[in-house]
């Protein structure tokens, strides 16, 4: 017989050990969210530098034409070229002049011809212009490159970061809210990269898995719950196939769709709508299931009642089971289309990662998703592409909390209702 | 003239049949009362004629290819014969309703057959799946014998570029990818298993109602996001903590190494064993909680003694449902673990997983015919048959341990 000042000792440890599982749990959890925010949250702003421009009617429209079609051609480059040089009078030399032009985002001219485009009285004129910075300026005024490290371990070289030094003396260079994020496609350059564009293909292919795992799910819910003959051999298979469906790895349904869709159906590679399929095949099983157990909790009584009165069954489930179990179906479904969301496995083998610029215009246009942008950037070892990676988790993960957060209040009213 | 077009004149012809069913019906209903309501009737006459010719289309359009590969107007003879498919539907069903037509009892019958077809549907994907992955590898296989596969410890992929090129005819064991693959499993199921137990074992027995409030969903929020961001943090957080702790101990370990992936998988699969277990040790009857707890023994005695070795049929199932979930986990292991193979037990060292190997193998160019990219095929159906064989011993002991009890 153990004594019991042992006995009680070892059931203190044994308490300990699972108080201690549970911290390492969340203390991993809250690492994983704290790593990737105080990498992320500076992506939200972007560095602008500001350029007092000579519209020079000489470049712009030498003919006094003010038409939009001469106007377009005109070299904007040499706009932006002339206005860092007054601003550094002193350094000389056509690689230098390169080197100095570097420092500012090669979309500043874009940006300019588009302000030109709206304001075409401003040809003639000069007028100070907040610009995007390149990205090796943007780190350094994040704090990511260090100003104290020797020149040849630092991005920015000696010449360079005496240039920002007078920029910043003169107030020249500013943060603000990164637009450029949410509304531009990927790019090969991190400061002119932006998450628009995967955000369009991960909700044309979530449409398209929503429009075909939603009806189809409840109806087989609704048959294998409702309708389906007990004991009988095709109805067993088919439960045995859902279950077995449920816990299938994702890659593999990124193989039957490369194998039947691509292969055999010749349907576009790298396209939402394929991507679209696939999700929904993998996510027919959670909404099966989710949608078979709400139907199975919603009362006998309701469902009698209504056949008590002459209703017929289909007229029984349609008009008053299915109602009741609503809240709960969707609760399934929003869980379904979150995992959906999230996945990214079966996407990369039907192709849907590529570098795509272009923002999708419907479900065949090549396209990646938002999770797929995020493993193309972790793949960058730039800096730029660091954060970004990190911020397009951010937006992805909030969208992943509120749709479960949209569940969890829909199953609390479910609950609410049944009970 | 495209599908969707044919469609969405098909679905206006339905909504006007819908509307000129009720119409009849509502006439005969002045006389005499119906056997169904008019809805029904208009209900019935719009899903017939439309059924039929959707149907049709669904015919040509698989037969489409082979036929009538030479004719340019065959989508306007497809859309000539449909709508005179729907019409000629429409008349016949028309000429039906009547006081007594039961057009309710159709349209149930219809319905009920659409639910069917549904549910069904898993079948096909099952079958789609096992087809697909099979006829593939059978491909596979006439290249490179089962045997190579199977058993080849020398995993190099890729094939010669030109014909001519000498001595490089790809090598295809994948013996190093499979223990690679079950090294990272095992690693993540040395993680996950005792915290996820642990913390179970914990939330079910010991923790306050409040507590258990507020940390199940937390837990639950692990279990919901994405591998990608897991597979990024490994990289970024993870990995390079592992080197530089092992730089510091004088230990050489890769930036890859199998330790950085193993580890964040275990994480990712922490609450799934939890939330398993946490059913499992419910489902335990209280008499036989109580009945310990009666003669003396303390609660940990209790868990020790009484309740593990009665839920202990449920927590192995649900633990090799976590090992499936393992070995079929891909974008952590593409993402923190290597790509080349490596046949090692050292979990310091690279190794690269089947699921990586199958991303690699597909990302890029592929070519049906070659034999690179047909391995990605064997090696999706060496994965599925592996999860198969783990989930349905899983599932039969689960199943098994609850009949006990309920």
């Amino acid at each position: 017989m153990t004594n019991l000042k042992s006995r009680l000792a070892k059931e203190k440890r044994f308490k300990f050990y699972g108080i201690a599982s549970i911290t390492l749990a969340l203390s991993l959890l809250s690492l994983l969210f704290v790593s990737i925010f105080s990498q992320g949250y500076t992506a939200f702003q972007e560095t602008k530098v500001q350029l007092y421009i000579n519209f020079d009617q000489e470049i712009l429209d030498p003919n006094k034409t003010r038409d939009w079609e001469i106007i377009k051609r005109s070299n904007f480059n040499l706009l932006i070229k002339n206005s860092v040089s007054e601003l550094f009078p002193d350094v000389k030399g056509r690689s230098k002049k390169r080197k100095l032009k570097k420092l500012i985002s090669n979309s500043a001219e874009y940006q300019l011809r588009d302000y030109v485009k709206k304001n075409i009285s401003v040809i003639g004129t000069k007028k100070k212009i907040w610009v995007l910075a390149d990205d090796d300026l943007d780190m350094l005024i994040k704090g990511y490159i260090n100003r104290i490290l020797p020149e040849d371990e630092r991005r920015i070289d000696n010449e360079e970061l005496k240039w920002i030094e007078i920029l910043e003396e003169k107030k020249l260079i500013k943060k603000f809210f990164n637009k450029t994020f949410f509304t531009s496609g990927d790019s090969s350059e991190s400061e002119q990269s932006g998450i628009l564009g995967a955000f369009v293909g991960s909700l044309f292919a979530l449409s398209i898995t929503l429009v075909l795992s939603f009806p189809i799910g409840i109806a087989t819910a609704i048959y294998l719950e409702e309708f389906a003959p007990k004991n009988n051999r095709l109805i067993d298979f088919v439960e045995v196939n859902i279950n077995n469906l449920a816990a299938v790895p994702s890659i593999i349904f990124g193989l039957l769709g490369l194998a039947i869709f691509l292969n055999f159906f010749e349907l576009p590679r790298s396209a939402p709508l394929v991507g679209g399929m696939v999700l929904s095949l993998m996510t027919l099983p959670t909404i099966i299931i989710s949608s078979r157990v709400s139907l199975k909790s919603v009362p006998p009584s309701i469902k009698e009642g209504a056949l008590g009165v002459g209703a017929s069954k289909i007229q029984a489930v349609f008009h008053h089971v299915v109602p009741v179990a609503m809240p709960g179906i969707l609760t399934g479904t929003i869980i379904g289309m979150a995992r959906a969301l999230g996945e990214s496995a079966p996407l990369l083998v039907i192709g849907m990662v590529a570098f795509i610029v272009d923002i999708p215009q419907s479900v065949t246009d090549p396209a990646t998703a938002l999770p797929i942008q995020i493993y193309l950037w972790a793949d960058t070892p730039e800096r730029g592409f660091v954060e970004r990676t990190s911020a397009a988790i951010m937006v992805l993960l909030v969208f992943l909390i509120f749709m479960n957060s949209l569940a969890v209040y829909l199953r609390k009213k479910f609950e609410k209702d049944i009970s | 003239m495209n599908i969707t077009t044919i469609l969405v004149i098909i679905g206006l012809l339905g909504v006007s049949a819908y509307y000129t069913g009720i119409k009849k019906s509502l006439v005969l209903r002045e006389e005499k009362l119906l056997h169904s309501t008019p809805i029904y009737h208009g209900a019935i006459l719009a899903v017939n004629s439309s059924l039929a010719s959707i149907l049709f289309i669904i015919i040509w359009l698989f037969f489409e290819k082979n036929i009538f590969l030479e004719l340019s107007s065959s989508r306007y003879i497809l859309f000539t014969i449909s709508i005179l498919i729907f019409i000629l539907t429409a008349v016949v069903t028309f000429k039906k309703i009547k006081h007594e037509f039961k057009a309710r009892d159709k349209l149930e019958k219809i319905i009920e057959l659409f639910l069917l077809a549904c549910s069904t549907l898993a079948i096909l994907v099952t079958i789609g799946i096992v087809l697909s992955v099979i006829f593939e590898s059978n491909r596979f296989f006439s290249a490179i014998p089962i045997s190579d596969f199977l058993f080849g410890t020398h995993w190099s992929p890729q094939m010669p570029i030109r014909e001519d090129q000498a001595g490089s005819a790809g090598a295809f064991g994948a013996v190093p990818l499979f223990t690679g693959t079950f090294l990272i499993a095992f690693i993540a199921m040395c993680i996950a298993g005792p915290i996820g137990l642990m913390s179970a074992i914990y939330l079910s027995e010991y923790a306050s109602k409040k507590v258990r409030d507020i940390v199940k969903p937390l837990t639950e929020i692990l279990a919901g996001i994405p591998t990608v961001v897991y597979g990024f943090f490994a990289v970024v957080v993870v990995a390079p903590f592992i080197r530089d702790t092992g730089n510091y101990f004088g230990l050489e370990i890769a930036s890859e190494s199998a330790l950085a992936a193993g580890l964040v998988m275990g994480v990712m699969i922490i609450p799934f064993v939890s939330s398993i277990s946490d059913d499992v040790i419910n489902a335990v009857p209280q008499n036989l909680k109580n009945g310990s707890l009666g003669l003396g023994a303390t609660k940990s005695e209790t868990i020790k003694r009484v309740i593990i070795p009665a839920a202990l049929p449920g927590i192995i199932g649900g633990l090799l449902l976590a090992v499936s979930r393992a070995i079929g986990e891909t974008m952590i292991v593409v993402m923190a673990a290597g790509m080349s193979a490596n046949l090692t037990a050292n979990p310091f060292e690279a190794v690269t997983t089947v699921t990586v190997q199958i991303v690699v193998l597909l990302v890029g160019d592929q070519e049906f015919d070659s034999p690179k990219t047909l391995a990605a095929f064997a090696l999706g159906l060496v994965l599925f048959i592996m999860t198969l064989i783990l989930n349905y011993i899983a599932l039969h002991i689960v199943r098994k341990y609850r009949e006990q009890y309920d």
